[in-house]
């Protein structure tokens, strides 16, 4: 029997929700949450024998959890290890893929975890581990769990892997050679000819996407320059006036802060369901710090603040959303004559 | 939207508590922050020493907007 130990966060081990986000790792006994539809999908060829659990923001906040973690795992002596999935949980697929690799690394064992294409954890792990490409809600789970637990039986028993598409995995950029049946020549024809007609192709040398946009020069004087404040963490008039919404937000807010020299519990809150709200709803320039760039622009230190500042929540944002939401705020920022952006993230 | 913002021209840093997340989605000046749900400030200090951590971050953050980069670049102490 495979001995299988399962990762899972405070929520899907029905712990609690953001406000449990912060429970150091735990190891029980057996399966919990999600651990039970992995049982059905291994058809008894392998066993859940342990369930770690941590809270996301104790996991990002906290280095040492890698280590406790390990240690835990370690003593079930496990054949393949299995994390989340995470669908499109940022901080969850972050764990996920880094105690996944750690694990990999240090046990030697197999690994699978499961996320969203756009969770920052794929592109982060996508080359160190297999992460089969799930739905970004928990509703997929029915979807992702039967691959996942085919792919780490496959692993675990080490039987040959199939491409991404055939097992369901985000591509890892590893190449292997293959007799094809059809040669070079006449697959490249066949491939122009599909393109010209304007039908679907695909490209046997898919080419790495890299957008990396370089470093803009500095601000040379700060004493007279203009700077705006700009938030992915949900800070909104009180009552959230535009509705953004707790999560897969569809806009952003334009908000006036002329005149406004400190955030107030009762001025300012925050939309953003993906954290626990109660700091930043007491007192929300622990996430936009109006009340120390008013000093300092009272100071001469900086030029000024710019009397509008820009809000989304992100959590669970498509990235096509937030490049446009991005590319809208520069435009107005630009137009109103700001040299520079300090952003902030929870 | 940090990627956007520089792209338009832009000088930005990014102040966030997960750095790896800020280097993935393509922050070139990244100042590391106290917590998730309270990146520039910390419920366990008194009002005074709070705001007194926060200006310290937003000092370094206004610092790195004035530093010529090549590349990413963590704004550590």
């Amino acid at each position: 029997m495979i001995r299988v130990v399962h990762y899972i966060n405070q929520f899907f081990a029905q712990i609690g929700g953001e406000e449990k986000a912060n429970i150091p790792p735990e190891v029980r006994d057996g399966i919990l949450g999600p651990g039970m539809a992995f049982k059905a999908a291994f058809k008894g060829e392998a066993e859940i024998v342990a369930t770690v659990i941590c809270g996301d923001s104790y996991f990002a906040e906290n280095q040492s959890a890698v280590s406790q973690i390990l240690e835990m795992i370690k003593k079930y002596n496990p054949d393949l290890f299995i994390a989340g999935p995470a669908f499109n949980a940022g901080r969850y697929g972050t764990a996920c893929g880094t105690i996944a690799k750690a694990v990999k690394d240090n046990l030697n064992i197999p690994v699978v975890t499961g996320m969203y294409v756009e969770n920052p954890g794929v592109d982060l792990f996508k080359k160190d581990i297999y992460i089969i490409s799930t739905k970004d809600n928990a509703a997929g789970m029915r979807d992702a769990v039967p691959k996942m637990a085919a792919l780490g039986l496959k692993l675990a028993k080490g039987e040959a892997i199939g491409a991404p598409d055939a097992e369901g995995y985000i591509p890892r950029g590893i190449r292997k050679n293959y007799f094809a049946e059809v040669r070079g020549s006449k697959r490249a024809v066949d491939m122009l000819v599909k393109k010209i007609k304007g039908e679907q192709f695909e490209s046997e040398f898919v080419m790495p996407l890299f957008d990396k946009v370089a470093p803009n020069p500095p601000v040379l004087d700060i004493t007279k320059a203009k700077i705006a404040l700009v938030t992915s963490g949900g800070i909104v008039p009180k009552g959230n006036p535009d509705k953004i919404e707790s999560s897969s937000a569809s806009k952003f807010g334009e908000y006036s802060i002329e005149g406004v020299y400190d955030l107030t519990e009762e001025t300012f809150e925050t939309a953003h369901g993906g954290y626990d709200p109660v700091y930043a709803n007491k007192d929300a320039d622990r996430v936009l710090p109006v009340d120390v760039l008013r000093e300092l622009e009272k100071e001469g230190i900086i030029g000024k603040l710019h009397e509008k500042y820009y809000s989304t929540v992100g959590n669970g944002t498509a990235v096509k959303s937030a490049a446009k939401f991005g590319a809208e705020i520069a435009k107005r920022l630009i137009a109103d004559g700001v040299e520079a952006v300090v952003l902030t993230s929870t | 939207m940090v990627k956007e913002i520089e792209r338009a021209g832009l000088p930005v840093v990014h102040m966030c508590t997960i750095v790896p997340i800020s280097k993935t989605v393509g922050a070139n000046r990244i100042v590391p922050t106290v917590a998730i749900p309270h990146p520039l400030g910390n419920p366990n200090l008194s009002k005074e020493d709070e705001k007194a951590l926060r200006r310290k971050l937003v000092e370094k953050a206004l610092k790195a907007l004035q530093t010529p980069i090549e590349d990413q670049t963590v704004f550590e102490d």
